[in-house]
């Protein structure tokens, strides 16, 4: 399943991550699932909601930078290998994951979530549901070299 | 010790310098608009002719020159004397990537090394010094222009140009230097690194300091005397007039002494251009009367000062400049290095295809200037990934540093953080303390 989530651009600073949280409460989106890259100066809050445009419209509005990034939500089964699996279709096709994170659903609720994001969007989504197979990776990375120098 | 490298010019009274300044100033204004297409053609604008220029007085006729013109006339369009007589070409850095280019004929050169050589008379210096020039040395004026005062003197020279600095005060415990040349912070930044190396200055024969191309205080100058136990001296100096040896302190230190002889100041009001008397605050304003290979009219410095015409204790009569008191435009001088916040700008267009909000901070760490450039990430910079963020904060950083010739350290920041007056973004932070 192809998710449009947010990632929103936050200085590493006290108050920055309250900014964005504040703006969402006023506006009343519930984080269906987030995660937060960083580095010294800066993160990358990457975030999951209802109605992404607009809720970028809104972020937008109140100062931030926004974009959105489609990603790959996978449904996993409660029990061990179940994430293996799927990572392991990826892999084989030489798809790249650039970044991954789990949400927890409600309580009754007995599968785990992840959201991936990677190279190739559309392979990754068609792999994880089954609808095709690979066994080498997409990219023929020999074509990728020149066969000349200068 | 010589006490004046040119009695003669350095305390010609006044009446008498007034009319030597008139002399040549009509020779000079005569001989560009007959041979020098771009002096001529401004003056025609204004409807002048060489015989409107009689007194002194007159000189505010003449329309003023600019860096602007300079960069407009790249490279050598305001060269006044044909490439076969210019034997020397000096550059300093320019907002566009073109540098401003200067050029010397052989008595130009034998000009400047005359008032390098009264300046580093009357900082103190004589045929028994033993100057080091820790200034840069190629296309920056500061190395060779001291250097070749010095040779004229007759001190002895030690032409180490700047940067190693353990090597630097190796040398000048070694080889006995009396004498250093260098900007004021690259001093500080010398006697930190001595006390580091555990040497006492006051153990060498170091006295005396002269110091400029960049701004600097009475307390920085405080500073660098107690720290280097020297006379710390301050020198002026624009390649696009000659480079260092415009001005000079001498042992009074009550503002800089003009070799008006050659360099004819004048204070505007940096606004209205209307020339400001003695005694009041304005843009510095000169006019190279002697020089041959590019002759200046004018020429607006950008450097906020205040003229003094009363004789020195010291004994001249030269007119005095206070030490730069600011900029009238928003150049900065970082490391010695000049920087306009429009290079940053023509950075980021390129990187981004977008010209975000920037703002540029200087600090003073240690004793060495430090540039962090804020900029505000637009959307069509910003990727989800922090490699993509880091590999163009990496791009912005090297661009830089090439453009400006200063490493700078570059921070993206969210829209609208940096401070706005009246919409547009602050530009620059100086938080040195100098």
């Amino acid at each position: 399943m192809i998710i449009n989530q947010l990632s929103v651009f936050v200085e590493n600073q006290p108050g920055k991550l309250a900014e964005v949280l504040g703006v969402l409460h006023t506006h009343e989106i519930n984080i269906r699932a987030m995660s937060v890259a960083d580095t010294a100066d800066f993160g990358i809050l990457r975030i999951v909601v209802n109605e992404p445009e607009k809720v970028q419209h809104i972020l937008r509005g109140a100062g931030f930078t926004v974009k959105i990034t489609p990603v790959v939500g996978i449904i996993l089964s409660d029990q061990p290998g179940s994430l293996y699996e799927h990572v392991s279709k990826l892999s084989s096709a030489g798809v790249n994951i650039e970044y991954i994170y789990a949400f927890a659903a409600n309580s009754t609720d007995k599968h785990a979530r992840v959201v991936l994001k990677v190279d190739n969007l559309t392979l990754a989504e068609r792999l994880i549901s089954g609808e095709c197979e690979a066994t080498e990776p997409y990219r023929d990375d020999a074509c990728a070299t020149p066969n000349f120098y200068w | 010790m010589n006490t004046y490298w040119n009695k003669p010019a350095e305390t010609m009274e006044r009446e008498e310098m007034s009319s030597l300044q008139t002399g040549r100033l009509k020779e000079i204004v005569t001989r560009l608009y007959r041979q020098q297409p771009f002096y001529r053609s401004k003056m025609q604008e204004q409807g002048l002719l060489p015989e409107d220029i009689v007194t002194l007085e007159d000189i505010k006729k003449l329309p003023f020159i600019s860096k602007q013109d300079m960069r407009d006339n790249y490279p050598y369009g305001l060269f006044a004397a044909p490439m076969s007589e210019i034997v020397r070409v000096h550059a300093s850095s320019g907002t566009t990537g073109r540098p401003t280019v200067v050029g010397y004929t052989k008595r130009d050169i034998g000009i400047w090394s005359e008032v390098a050589a009264r300046s580093l008379v009357a900082a103190g210096l004589s045929k028994q010094s033993c100057i080091q020039i820790a200034y840069g040395y190629g296309l920056f004026t500061g190395g060779l222009g001291i250097h070749y005062g010095a040779e004229l003197l007759g001190a002895s020279v030690i032409p180490i140009s700047s940067g190693n600095t353990n090597r630097q005060i190796m040398l000048m415990k070694d080889f006995g230097t009396t004498a250093l040349a260098c900007t004021p912070s690259y001093a500080l930044y010398i006697a930190e690194t001595m006390r580091e190396m555990g040497i006492d200055p006051r153990e060498t024969k170091l006295r005396t300091g002269i110091f400029g191309a960049e701004p600097w205080t009475e307390r920085m100058r405080q500073a660098i005397e107690a720290q280097l136990g020297i006379k710390a001296m301050d020198i002026y100096g624009l390649s696009e007039i000659i480079g260092p040896g415009v001005a000079i302190e001498c042992s009074v230190q009550n503002g800089l002494h003009i070799s008006e002889d050659h360099f004819y100041p004048e204070i505007i009001n940096p606004v209205t251009g209307e020339v400001l008397p003695d005694g009041e605050k304005g843009e510095l304003v000169l006019t190279t009367l002697t020089k041959e290979g590019m002759p200046m009219i004018r020429y607006r410095t950008r450097d906020l000062s205040v003229l003094h015409r009363e004789k020195c204790a010291c004994g001249r009569t030269l007119v005095r400049m206070s030490k730069v008191l600011g900029r009238s435009d928003d150049m900065l001088i970082i490391r010695g290095v000049n920087v306009f916040p429009s290079q940053v700008e023509n950075v980021l267009l390129g990187v981004g295809n977008t010209s975000p909000h920037y703002q540029l901070i200087v600090e003073r760490k240690g004793n060495l200037d430090h540039l962090t450039v804020l900029v505000e990430l637009t959307e069509e910079m910003f990727t989800d990934e922090v490699r993509g963020l880091e590999e163009l904060e990496a791009k912005i950083k090297g661009e830089l540093s090439s453009v400006l010739s200063v490493s700078a350290t570059v921070r993206l920041v969210g829209p609208k953080t940096i401070e706005r007056s009246e919409g547009k973004a602050k530009r620059v932070i100086d938080k040195r303390e100098l």
